[in-house]
């Protein structure tokens, strides 16, 4: 392939498609240097990350303490890992992510796809779930066993109506789970 | 493990099959009240398989779904799964609870415990995406029956991985594009591709070479787009144009080329049918040039079946199954060259 202004092998080739139009530029070096055609490249995850951290300059080590409230994992794990630890993460630091995924991405912000029929119900679910039971870790805790009961009571009656496997497991392994002895 | 003959992805040729071998679609997906894979302890790993299992095998899938577990399945077995494109290397190889469902016809694979909980793909010979699409549209809507899906109205699907976010969707296309390769334009291809925020990998993906001219292309970008736009998006620019570079190229090769063409194709043809000892990555090259002389009607006395049937065959899972025994690196280059003698003689 030569380029589109000397015969030199093209070594820059952009592709653009705007409303149905295609548009195909070819270049050799020289040409795209004098062009200023930079490469939009797709960056991984770390290298995304690598470069927000650094752009945030001291503000980021206090965000990277904070830890999600779900799993415990803190954003400075994610940062070595690339991956979250569960999906309460997501929220957790929705502040610190959403510029990241914007650019990993290509830009976009919000889902456009597909909505799972049950979303809002296990949405929900999973909020009350949770907060319930760290209600009932805190009063078994401290030694509050009627409060302890009323909130178990709580969480069978949530078990009874009907829910995917999952939940209810989470939530009778948590209940089940004996007081922490520290 | 029982196994069909062949992959039946490989086995017919399905639309535009010249250039594309087949698609692919998964969909990445975690159940809600648990962690991500790689945060979880192994006790929840195991209830995660134990979950997974319930809702696949209970729901109107399970009939035709063979359950592996690949804790206890042997590491032939699971090379076998990678060759067959029905677990990613990844899982193959892990070290915790993990398995896999595959239906009979082996077009449709549930991977559980990969990067995510459940990791659904359907794959297909030829270029069939749209069937692919509605297909696992279709599996989703039966396990979510079932179960509930970490899904925020934001982020859409949830992902260990902020890169999977959204539809949770990965489209791939296996495209075999020699003429490009030999005419040294493929780079064409990966900067276009590049331009339209796809990838470029190998025929085992992620992380792996090219072999023999098989590429991989599939989109990056999961958020912001819903799948029929996405699908649209590759059915009608990404694949026609890549489709077209590669005819393009054959032509040019056909054409101008004639000599350089039936240099490579009767070359090739004629390592295959003599040799004694043959690599994966020698074999792979010279069954996609013939793979090209067929197309290009440069060679008449090879069927094209039986070059699909051997890009499968001639993998190291395969040669040991055919054998029945683990074998040496050279007992494979033996094996490898005297299946290939048999089926080209």
């Amino acid at each position: 392939m030569k380029c589109d202004i000397c015969n030199k092998p093209a070594v820059v080739h952009e592709v653009t498609v705007k409303n149905g139009v295609t548009k195909e530029i070819h270049l050799c070096k020289e040409h795209a240097e004098e062009a200023g055609v930079a490469m939009p490249t797709h960056q991984p995850i770390n290298q995304l990350l690598t470069q927000f951290v650094m752009s945030q300059g001291g503000q980021s080590s206090e965000s990277s303490r904070k830890s999600c409230p779900g799993c415990g994992t803190t954003f400075s794990q994610f940062r070595q890992t690339g991956t979250l630890g569960c999906p309460e993460c997501y929220d957790a630091f929705e502040e610190q992510l959403a510029p990241l995924i914007e650019r990993a991405q290509n830009g976009a912000t919000h889902h456009r796809g597909k909505v799972p029929k049950r979303a809002g119900d296990s949405l929900d679910r999973t909020v009350i779930i949770r907060q319930l039971t760290k209600e009932l870790d805190q009063a078994v805790t401290a030694e509050q066993y009627e409060r302890a009961a009323e909130l178990r009571d709580r969480l069978r009656h949530i078990d009874e109506t009907p829910a995917s496997p999952q939940i209810t497991k989470q939530a009778k392994r948590k209940a089940k789970r004996p007081p922490k002895k520290d | 493990m029982e196994f069909a003959s062949k992959g039946s992805w490989l086995s017919e040729g399905g639309p535009e099959a010249d250039v594309v071998m087949s698609c692919r679609v998964r969909a990445a997906r975690n159940l809600v009240g648990f962690p991500f894979v790689a945060r979880a302890s192994d006790a929840e790993r195991h209830e995660l398989v134990h979950i997974a299992k319930q809702v696949v095998l209970d729901s109107e899938l399970g009939q035709e779904m063979i359950w592996v577990d690949l804790a206890k399945a042997t590491s032939r077995d699971r090379q076998l799964l990678v060759e067959r494109h029905l677990i990613s290397r990844h899982l193959a190889e892990a070290d915790m609870p993990r398995a896999v469902a595959v239906s009979e016809d082996e077009t449709l694979s549930i991977m559980i415990n990969e990067e995510d909980h459940l990791r659904m793909q359907l794959i297909a010979p030829g270029f069939r995406l749209a069937e692919l699409v509605e297909q696992i549209e279709k599996v989703d809507e039966t396990l979510e029956q079932k179960t509930d899906f970490a899904f925020s109205s934001r982020w859409g699907y949830l992902t260990a991985c902020p890169t999977n976010v959204g539809t949770g969707i990965r489209l791939s296309v296996m495209m075999h594009l020699p003429a490009l390769k030999l005419t040294n334009e493929i780079e064409r291809v990966r900067r276009a591709a590049k331009d339209l925020h796809l990838a470029v990998r190998g025929y085992y993906g992620e992380g792996s070479e090219s072999a023999g001219d098989f590429y991989q292309i599939s989109n990056q970008v999961t958020l912001g787009q819903s799948e029929s736009e996405l699908l649209e998006e590759f059915v009608q620019v990404v694949l026609p144009r890549v489709i077209d570079y590669e005819h393009q190229s054959r032509k040019i090769l056909v054409e101008r080329n004639t000599n350089l063409l039936d240099d490579r194709v009767h070359r090739a043809l004629a390592v295959l049918r003599s040799a004694r000892l043959l690599g994966a990555e020698e074999a792979m090259k010279h069954l996609s040039r013939v793979r090209l002389g067929i197309h290009l009607r440069r060679l008449q006395d090879v069927q094209l079946d039986v070059i699909n049937r051997l890009l499968l065959q001639i993998q190291p899972g395969h040669l040991q199954l055919h054998i029945g025994a683990d074998l040496s690196p050279d007992r494979l280059r033996e094996a490898r060259a005297n299946v290939v003698r048999k089926a080209l003689r």
